[in-house]
């Protein structure tokens, strides 16, 4: 496949070979959805299942970070795929959203947002000591990283975790990250997930970007900007109360 | 003309993130605080003011419809470059810490939502289309 002619018709127009991959990759995927699981599996939610198998194999095949975009064919990925254009759609979808559904669950998203926060603090916080970490910057880290994959990091740096520590914070954040997308479509009705309402609670109590961004996009597009709206807070969040009130609760309890 | 949709969406933008650095730096964190929110709360607030002035017709309203719809593909290819394989590799901790906050997370939609009005909570008729 590597050869000068692919390299130079593909490798010079990266993006625009990532929006025919994932044009192709949706086309195949709706048609999965709605012949093979007769609609019962959304067909955004099998494309982003498929994307999350491709980047494990990008990933396991190269050895690095961006999933298929560290495969030199497919870098345009990270562009299409990456922060930048993602916030950009992210805010086009508040485009016409309804102000009194915002204020309605506005003190309910960021109590949500409180709670998700210490919640899944707690729980890494758990998981970890379970494991066998007794030390306060470790226990602090895992539980910032259960948080999400940037507040381990900056966590971990700002308490001083060593740097495994700070890689298995970030593992817990992308799993989460990645549950977060595959859960969803699955969870969102038994669960309540099915209007504005839930959207932006579901946005605060997750919190992960990605996670959410997938995880609705995969149920019900509509539900997108009011659970984005929350959970675009949370990592900022994540970030000021971790290595701050979360690490001193931490210290005062394992000294 | 298109390029004033995606002008008034880029704007947002900038405005939003900056809000949420400048709030970041007030807190002394290493990121920006809700950037993105505060970003689509403008767009919220803005554009039906701009509209009943007649600055943002059809066309205009295309380029930030043309984004909106981008919404799902650009997830897909962000999906696709996730770190999979370091999840994968991170071991029983990182997956049941990973799992677990989200499934106790799940549980607390319900009681939460109902104090957010979920009963009377729509879309409304005005709604986007489902893109499905």
């Amino acid at each position: 496949m590597n050869t000068p002619f692919v390299a130079s018709l593909v490798g010079d127009r990266p993006l625009i070979f990532a929006f025919v991959v994932v044009g192709l990759l949706t086309w195949l995927c709706f048609a999965f959805s709605k012949h093979i699981t007769k609609g019962r599996i959304h067909g955004s939610a099998v494309a982003i299942i498929i994307g999350l198998v491709l980047a494990y194999i990008g990933g396991v095949s190269t050895g690095g970070k961006k999933g298929i975009a560290d495969i030199p064919m497919f870098v345009g990925f990270a562009l299409m795929g990456g922060a930048m254009l993602r916030d950009f759609c992210i805010v086009s979808t508040a485009y016409g959203v309804k102000l009194e559904e915002l204020k309605k669950a506005g003190l309910a998203g960021f109590l949500s947002l409180v709670i998700g926060t210490a919640l899944a603090f707690v729980v890494g916080v758990a998981v970890a000591y379970a494991f066998g970490y007794r030390d306060t910057a470790s226990l602090t880290t895992i539980g910032a990283g259960a948080v999400t994959f940037i507040v381990g990091p900056v966590t971990g740096t700002a308490v001083g975790a060593s740097s495994t520590v700070i890689a298995l914070s970030v593992a817990a954040g992308v799993v989460k990250s990645i549950a977060v997308m595959i859960l969803t479509p699955f969870l969102a009705k038994p669960f309540g997930l099915t209007n504005p309402a839930a959207a932006m609670v579901y946005g605060g109590l997750m919190g992960t970007t990605s996670g959410t961004a997938a995880g609705l996009a995969a149920t019900d597009a509509r539900l997108v900007p009011y659970g984005a709206l929350t959970a675009t807070f949370y990592t900022g969040f994540g970030c000021l109360v971790c290595p701050s009130i979360g690490f001193i609760v931490m210290k005062t309890i394992f000294g | 003309m298109i390029i004033y949709g995606v002008m008034v969406l880029g704007l947002c933008m900038f405005v939003g993130t900056a809000i949420g650095l400048t709030l970041g730096i007030l807190l002394g964190i290493p990121s920006d605080i809700g950037g993105v929110g505060f970003a689509m709360l403008l767009l919220v607030f803005v554009t039906p003011w701009v509209k009943s002035k007649g600055w943002l017709p059809k066309a205009s309203e295309d380029g930030i419809m043309f984004w909106n719809a981008m919404y799902i593909p650009v997830v897909i290819a962000m999906a696709a470059t996730q770190n999979v394989a370091a999840a994968l590799s991170g071991g029983w901790i990182a997956f049941i810490a990973g799992i677990l906050s989200v499934v106790v997370c799940f549980a607390l939609i319900r009681p939460l939502a109902a104090m957010a009005g979920a009963a009377t909570s729509s879309f409304g008729d005005e709604a986007e289309s489902t893109q499905s």
